[in-house]
């Protein structure tokens, strides 16, 4: 019934030293919790080891400061305010102990340990899953087939700032495979979960960009897709021989394709009209002639406007 | 109405993906110009058009189109339906003009995609 999937499957290989965060901000038990605020503002962080004469002896957590805050209490010490012997983790176990242990447990993150008990990280359910989906990331460049939707990993984690960037090389003429860069762009939103819309949008704007660098390039180029939390960058980039003029490019109806290429269908002369159709944001840099970089931002959010949607 | 229905009645010849034709036909669109294809064919919808290169193929998959069809006897080049077949985009194709065929899926009752 349950499908295992690859995520899971990664769960279970990934050992916690290959995600956590080393060497760790630590903070000792005489620390006051004032100093506590500006160590967790300054490093960006929720929480802290508390380790005395080299030995790990608690945890302190932003909550922790609230609390002394809302008391009055930011010159107590953390070792009053801090959790004493915390739950660690081994850096040689592997990541799925630290999943199991963040569902059952409320601690927002553990100190990791090595064999002789010395400290050597700290493991955030961020860590957890900026480390998957890196792994993730390197098998996706492998060609290794992606079987999996990780939403709802996207969702809960959605506070960390966490990327995928795709990259594909486009090869100038090249139609029989023109297309591919989008149709992996597109296959990969939908294992994420993003809305059919935006990965509707996304589509015919890689697929635009790519088929532009197939027609008009003499060396082809790259389309790379960076999907973030809140929104999708595309960039085609190319080697030339650019766009001679970039306004008359973006006129509906506009092609300078050959005549050989229109017969198949291609350069109809809207292809950039449909990029900036499905576009929150678009930048075309062409300059002098040299080369050609596209820009797109699509947002996840479906408030944002665009274009496309009133058209659907 | 299904993709199965339509074949039978406009009697289409299934070159590929046969397991999708039980799928639901949410309308229709005419083109052999790509990019008009991109803007304006709709998820669900049945393309009819003149191009037998390896790109519809693309195109339908970007779109999550029902099927393409092939008309005045167009044969789809060897790598079309190789790619079709890998991707699950359903060929079909016939003797028909492409006016022929609209005009037959309206009278089913497939509607445009505007």
């Amino acid at each position: 019934m349950a499908q295992i999937t690859r995520l899971q499957e990664l769960a279970y290989e990934v050992k916690i030293e290959e995600v956590m965060t080393r060497d760790p901000v630590t903070v000792s038990p005489e620390t006051s919790m004032s100093d506590l605020r500006a160590i967790l503002r300054d490093h960006r962080i929720s929480g802290a080891p508390v380790v005395e004469d080299g030995v790990l002896v608690g945890i302190v957590s932003i909550e922790d400061l609230i609390k002394a805050l809302a008391a009055g209490e930011m010159d107590a010490q953390v070792g009053a305010k801090m959790t004493r012997d915390p739950m660690t983790v081994y850096a040689d176990e592997t990541v799925v102990l630290a999943v199991n242990y963040f569902d059952r447990q409320r601690f927002g993150r553990f100190p990791v340990i090595d064999r002789e008990g010395e400290l050597v990280g700290i493991l955030t359910r961020g860590d957890i899953i900026r480390g998957l989906l890196k792994q993730l990331e390197l098998e996706y460049h492998q060609e290794e087939v992606l079987r999996h939707r990780f939403s709802q990993v996207f969702e809960e984690f959605i506070a960390d700032l966490t990327s995928i960037t795709l990259h594909r090389q486009v090869v100038a003429r090249d139609f029989q495979n023109a297309g591919e860069a989008s149709s992996r762009i597109k296959r990969v939103l939908g294992r994420l979960g993003v809305s059919p819309q935006i990965i509707r949008r996304v589509a015919i704007a890689t697929y635009e960009l790519e088929i532009n660098i197939v027609i008009h390039t003499d060396e082809g180029g790259e389309i790379i897709a960076e999907i973030q939390p809140q929104k999708i960058l595309i960039r085609a980039v190319d080697r030339g021989p650019g766009i001679p003029d970039v306004a008359k490019a973006m006129e509906p109806g506009y092609s300078t394709a050959p005549d050989w290429i229109r017969e198949m269908g291609f350069g109809a002369g809207v292809g950039l009209t449909n990029v900036k159709r499905c576009a929150d944001e678009m930048l075309i840099e062409s300059p002098g002639g040299l080369w050609t970089s596209v820009k797109v931002v699509i947002y996840l959010d479906q408030n944002q406007p665009a274009g496309e949607k009133q058209a659907a | 109405m299904k993709l199965k229905e339509i074949c039978r009645e406009l009697g289409l010849e299934v070159r590929t993906a046969k397991e999708k034709l039980g799928r639901e036909v949410t309308g229709g669109y005419a083109s052999d110009l790509l990019s008009c294809v991109m803007a304006r064919a709709q998820s669900g919808n049945i393309w009819v058009t003149l191009q037998g290169h390896p790109n519809i193929v693309a195109v339908a998959s970007l779109l999550n189109l029902a099927g393409i069809v092939l008309t005045e006897g167009v044969e789809p080049d060897a790598g079309t339906l190789t790619k079709a077949e890998e991707e699950g985009v359903a060929i079909l194709t016939t003797p028909l003009t492409s006016y022929s065929v609209v005009g037959k899926l309206f009278d089913l009752g497939v509607p445009g995609a505007d």
